[in-house]
């Protein structure tokens, strides 16, 4: 299995324990990444938010380097995840605006290749076996709740990964390593991070009411796949005590990587305690 | 009747063409259920719901959409989009009216938020990728709000979770000419 990399630019800021965890399972699993050269920003949401062709240019900048390659592209962050796959889904169902694209970018781009989140690559394509196989310290007695947000199962008809209301991905992988992954309902709503840094109040109450949902169903701890989400669940939450895991972090943790503890030393809430607490660190 | 005559004065049949086609989805469907409001996680702050949005559309009323607050504050969450069941692209609507409002330069009520937008991409223009810490600087100047969140900032620099110095990507360039070629390309 080998990929284009796309890490995306939280990965080499506030989500640096994302992307080196992400690599170090990759490794493990023998999921080849290659990072794309010289990659450039997906636009984000402000691109789509501000002009149609400028956010579709700026992701098929990226989709126009990993074709070059040849390879298929591993996203690792949800919002460039879903830029990159929209402006490949619309440039296969459309030749108009393709060939728009391709003259936007002075590249060509045939839409040839998919793009597909990391935690498809790892539930989809390593499987859950594979996963159990190397689990050399389970996660026993950790209590979390997956928490998926928005653009890793929305809009259904683009991301094609999941079920959209009530996905299981995560908390089939969590299970496989050992953890009990508790059902609740916060699994798919919106933590409002596109307004994180501007609108606070209306941020302070999503991600309340969130981290709300989940202790009261006993979770000890979020686990996300979103750098976005997990920045803004860890620094708009009060009183600042829900940890929030990266899934990769706890696959390396539960594969027993010895680096897994440098990874969480860089949490804005510290899992330390609680990851004592279970003799898991 | 002084208030009929001016709300029809608003009324821009071409606005809901215009719509349409920049969105390219088929808003004449929605039927009023409400689905997309009553799953939109900001729909209490919006001024007006997104049904309501919607049918502002078909109806033609123009300026009140493009200077509505709804059309900054949708958090582009994709809940309205995965639920309509007329298959309404909700978000292409918004993404469609948002670029209208800036076309025009309509200010809007969410200043704070076309300014964290421009100053994103001013960013992105510059260097190829996300430069946080300017980015945040630069927002904090901009808005003229020094002091909120300043001890997190300082949190996520101990944490190195900010990267100190910004890099530039050697293709720069070539984002700079993406741009320059979709400037004003509706």
């Amino acid at each position: 299995m080998r990929y284009a990399y796309y890490p995306g630019c939280s990965l080499e800021s506030t989500a640096r324990e994302y992307d080196l965890s992400a690599r170090a399972v990759c490794r493990e699993l023998g999921v080849e990444l290659e990072e794309i050269a010289d990659w450039s920003c997906c636009g984000s949401s402000p691109g789509h938010c501000t002009s149609f062709w400028l956010s579709h240019a700026l992701a098929g900048r990226n989709l126009a380097l990993a074709e070059r390659e040849g390879m298929d592209m591993a996203v690792a962050c949800p919002a460039c995840f879903l830029r990159l796959k929209n402006t490949r889904h619309e440039a296969m169902a459309n030749a108009d605006l393709r060939k728009k694209l391709s003259e936007i970018l002075g590249m060509p781009y045939q839409a040839r290749h998919d793009v597909k989140h990391l935690l498809e690559i790892i539930s989809s394509e390593v499987g859950m076996e594979a996963i159990r196989d190397r689990v050399k310290k389970p996660l026993s007695g950790l209590r979390l709740a997956c928490y998926y947000g928005c653009f890793l199962v929305r809009p259904p008809k683009v991301v094609q990964f999941d079920d959209p209301e009530n996905p299981q991905s995560l908390d089939l992988l969590m299970e496989a390593l050992g953890a009990e992954a508790i059902d609740w309902s916060g699994k798919v709503d919106c933590c409002g991070g596109s307004l994180s840094l501007t609108r606070k109040d209306i941020v302070t109450k999503l991600v309340g009411e969130i981290v709300a949902a989940a202790e009261g169903v006993g979770a000890e701890a979020l686990v996300t796949a979103c750098p976005l989400c997990q920045v803004n669940l860890e620094s708009r939450q009060k009183g600042g005590k829900l940890p929030i895991f990266y899934f990769s972090e706890l696959m390396g943790l539960a594969f027993g990587m010895r680096e897994a503890g440098a990874w969480f030393k860089r949490h804005l809430v510290s899992p330390v305690a609680l990851l004592t607490s279970h003799g898991l660190l | 009747m002084q208030f009929i005559s001016e709300q029809v004065h608003q009324i821009d049949p071409a606005f809901s063409q215009k719509v349409k086609q920049m969105a390219d989805t088929p808003l004449d469907r929605c039927y009023q259920c409400l689905t997309c409001s009553l799953s939109c996680p900001v729909a209490f702050a919006m001024d007006y719901l997104p049904n309501q949005i919607i049918r502002m559309v078909q109806l033609g009323l123009r300026k009140q959409v493009l200077t509505s607050s709804t059309i900054w504050l949708c958090a582009t969450c994709e809940t309205c989009v995965a639920r309509c069941p007329q298959e309404v692209d909700i978000l292409r609507v918004m993404d469609a009216l948002r670029e209208m409002a800036l076309g025009e330069g309509e200010e809007g009520k969410e200043k704070v938020i076309t300014t964290f937008n421009q100053t994103f991409l001013q960013s992105v223009r510059l260097l190829g990728r996300q430069y946080e810490l300017g980015m945040l600087l630069l927002l904090k100047l901009k808005t003229r709000d020094l002091f909120t969140d300043l001890i997190l900032g300082i949190k996520m620099l101990l944490k190195g979770k900010l990267k100190l110095l910004p890099t530039r990507i050697r293709g720069s360039k070539e984002i700079k000419a993406i741009f320059e070629r979709t400037k004003g390309e509706v």
